[in-house]
């Protein structure tokens, strides 16, 4: 299948600051890549440069097989945007917002008001429509971010954390109209800092820190790279840290990060609490805390880098 | 993702041409529908302006010009140029508030006019200027203004204001660029363009003030558009004033618009 997005080498400096250092990104026609990594990674940054909104320092990108930089009139149209960044303005109802859109778009005065009440039905807005969009809750604001992309039914969508601070529900709501639209045929390209989201929609990840890609594949690839879940152990006194470490080190046969009290380990083998509890148990060491979890993105980051996710280590 | 339709017998160039100035239109109606929503801004520049023109001229008239009459023929093109000026601080407000919200990088992200978002939002500005000036020459009348000259003197003044309001929107263009967030383009506007206004001759006649202060204020283009309005709504010289008016539209226009959109381009390429 062909490649939607193309980028090769993408370099971007703010001031001292080298948000992208050289990244390649493929995303095929019709899939949803996942661009995974933490606050400040430079995710935002590769979609803006994608979206036109930049321009890199080095490197090039295609979008549907235009050029970024040469073409990229043709670019904004065949890409959708919904991010922080490309808000809706929130003085406007959500109705008139939708308008605006589609008449800038070159539609008709009648073709427009069908288009965004046929939008405002499709996600659920159609009762708000007349309200002004600072009134909306973060859930229907991040609806009706995502229908503005959609007016000029684009082949392409980019949306850029669309899920960041949502309650679960509405998160939920948000993932199911995305797998919509990809069943539809869009291509999209997502950035989130969950390693559950990308998880749960996208076809390929791709994890980013520090402006370079460090991880690249499918969630299931990831995920075995990491182990699925993880146990954690949280010892009583620090002075138990070494028998604990040596316990987890022989069951698992690797060395479980300690960070405080707290010991973590990758767990692919579903056996391996028993074995812990059996252990504990002959040794007589009790623990404040023994649990099993789904991998997170910090996980996927201290297996690759070896670090934690540091938050908020560079502005965005 | 655009619906282009097919203009026969229009090549490309101006095709792109007749789309961006839609587009324009297009997004100053969407300025102006903001006011629907938030009838204060309404209050700001139609029942402020009028506000002034009551308070000066029945606190002070009396006292500058001997009678309210006689000073309702000084002071109501002043308030009409002194308005103008006020007004002009909502170009770089609504900017600013457009840069910080991202209202402005969704536009950019569309097949649109480059140059469309920028100069909606002028278009919108100027529609209210026109108000402002509307409401105001009303009100005069209302209070027994008479015109000195004709209808064409009044249209004259009009388009001379409205041509000035262009040129100093590009100043507020690149403050609404540069400040941090809208409250910061408020504050310039009423700590920058105060003393711009009052150090003229909107309010008093230039020979009441001391002598090194009257030099400041002669070359004030507030003075300036003061004098033009009042000579083509009252009476008196007209081409003089007018044509600093005219020469000061320029500068500040040939400084301050390639300024304005270099500082424009550069934020959103940081960002």
């Amino acid at each position: 299948m062909s490649d939607a997005i193309q980028a090769r080498g993408l370099v971007k400096a703010f001031g001292v600051t080298r948000a992208l250092d050289g990244v390649d990104l493929d995303v095929r026609s019709g899939s949803i890549l996942g661009l995974l990594g933490p606050n400040g990674a430079g995710k935002t940054t590769i979609v803006r440069i994608l979206a036109t909104l930049l321009r890199p320092d080095a490197g090039h990108a295609t979008v549907g097989g235009y050029d970024v930089e040469k073409q990229p009139h043709q670019v904004r149209q065949l890409v959708g945007l919904t991010g922080q960044y490309a808000s809706v303005d929130d003085k406007l109802t959500g109705r008139e917002n939708l308008v605006l859109i589609a008449r800038l778009l070159g539609q008709s005065r009648v073709e427009a008001r069908l288009r965004a009440n046929a939008l405002l039905a499709e996600f659920g807005l159609t009762d708000a429509a007349g309200r002004a969009a600072k009134d909306y809750s973060g859930g229907m604001r991040r609806r009706l971010d995502l229908a503005a992309s959609l007016v000029g039914r684009p082949s392409m969508l980019f949306l850029d954390e669309p899920t960041t601070g949502l309650d679960p529900r509405a998160r939920l709501e948000l993932w199911s109209l995305i797998r919509r639209l990809v069943s539809q045929g869009t291509t999209v390209l997502l950035t989130t800092q969950y390693l559950d989201e990308a998880d749960n929609l996208a076809d390929a990840i791709v994890v980013i820190d520090r402006g370079q890609v460090i991880a690249a594949g499918t969630p299931e690839q990831l995920k075995a790279r990491v182990g699925a879940r993880s146990l954690v152990v949280r010892a009583r006194e620090a002075s138990n840290i070494r028998a604990l470490t040596e316990i987890l080190l022989e069951l698992t046969g690797t060395r479980p990060t300690i960070d405080g009290l707290r010991l973590t380990t990758p767990a692919s083998d579903p056996a391996l609490v028993p074995a812990v509890v059996r252990r504990l148990d002959q040794t007589g060491l009790t623990v404040d805390e023994l649990m099993l979890r789904s991998a997170s993105l910090d996980d996927v980051f201290l297996s690759i880098t070896g670090r934690h996710v540091e938050p908020d280590d560079q502005a965005s | 993702m655009t619906q282009h339709r097919d203009r026969p017998g229009t090549d490309i160039l101006t095709g792109r041409m007749m789309d961006g100035l839609q587009q324009t239109r297009t997004l100053a109606w969407r300025s102006l529908l903001q006011i629907r929503h938030n009838p204060w801004q309404l209050g700001d520049f139609s029942i402020q302006p009028i506000l002034f023109l009551l308070l000066f001229l029945y606190v002070f008239g009396g006292a500058i010009a001997g009678s309210t009459g006689e000073y309702l023929r000084f002071i109501l093109p002043g308030v009409i140029v002194m308005n103008m000026v006020f007004v002009t601080v909502y170009v770089g407000h609504g900017l600013n508030t457009d840069l910080t919200k991202g209202v402005f990088d969704r536009f950019r992200a569309l097949p649109i006019a480059r140059w469309a978002p920028l100069a909606g939002r002028i278009v919108a500005d100027l529609v209210k200027q026109a108000w402002s000036i509307l409401l105001l020459l009303a009100v005069g009348f209302l209070l027994g203004f008479r015109l000195g000259t004709s209808v064409t003197g009044l249209l004259a003044m009009a388009a001379l204001v409205l041509t000035l309001a262009l040129a100093v929107s590009w100043i507020m263009v690149l403050v609404g660029v540069i400040a941090r967030d809208p409250e910061h383009v408020q504050l310039f506007g009423f700590t920058a363009l105060f003393p711009v206004t009052f150090v003229s001759n909107v309010f008093v006649p230039v020979d009441t003030m001391p002598q090194w202060l009257q030099g400041v204020v002669n070359v004030n283009p507030v003075s300036n558009l003061a004098d033009a309005s009042r000579g083509l709504l009252v009476g008196g010289p007209v081409l003089e004033p007018t044509l600093w008016s005219l020469a000061w539209a320029c500068a500040i226009t040939a400084v301050f618009a390639p300024l304005s959109v270099w500082a424009l381009n550069r934020r959103l390429m940081r960002g």
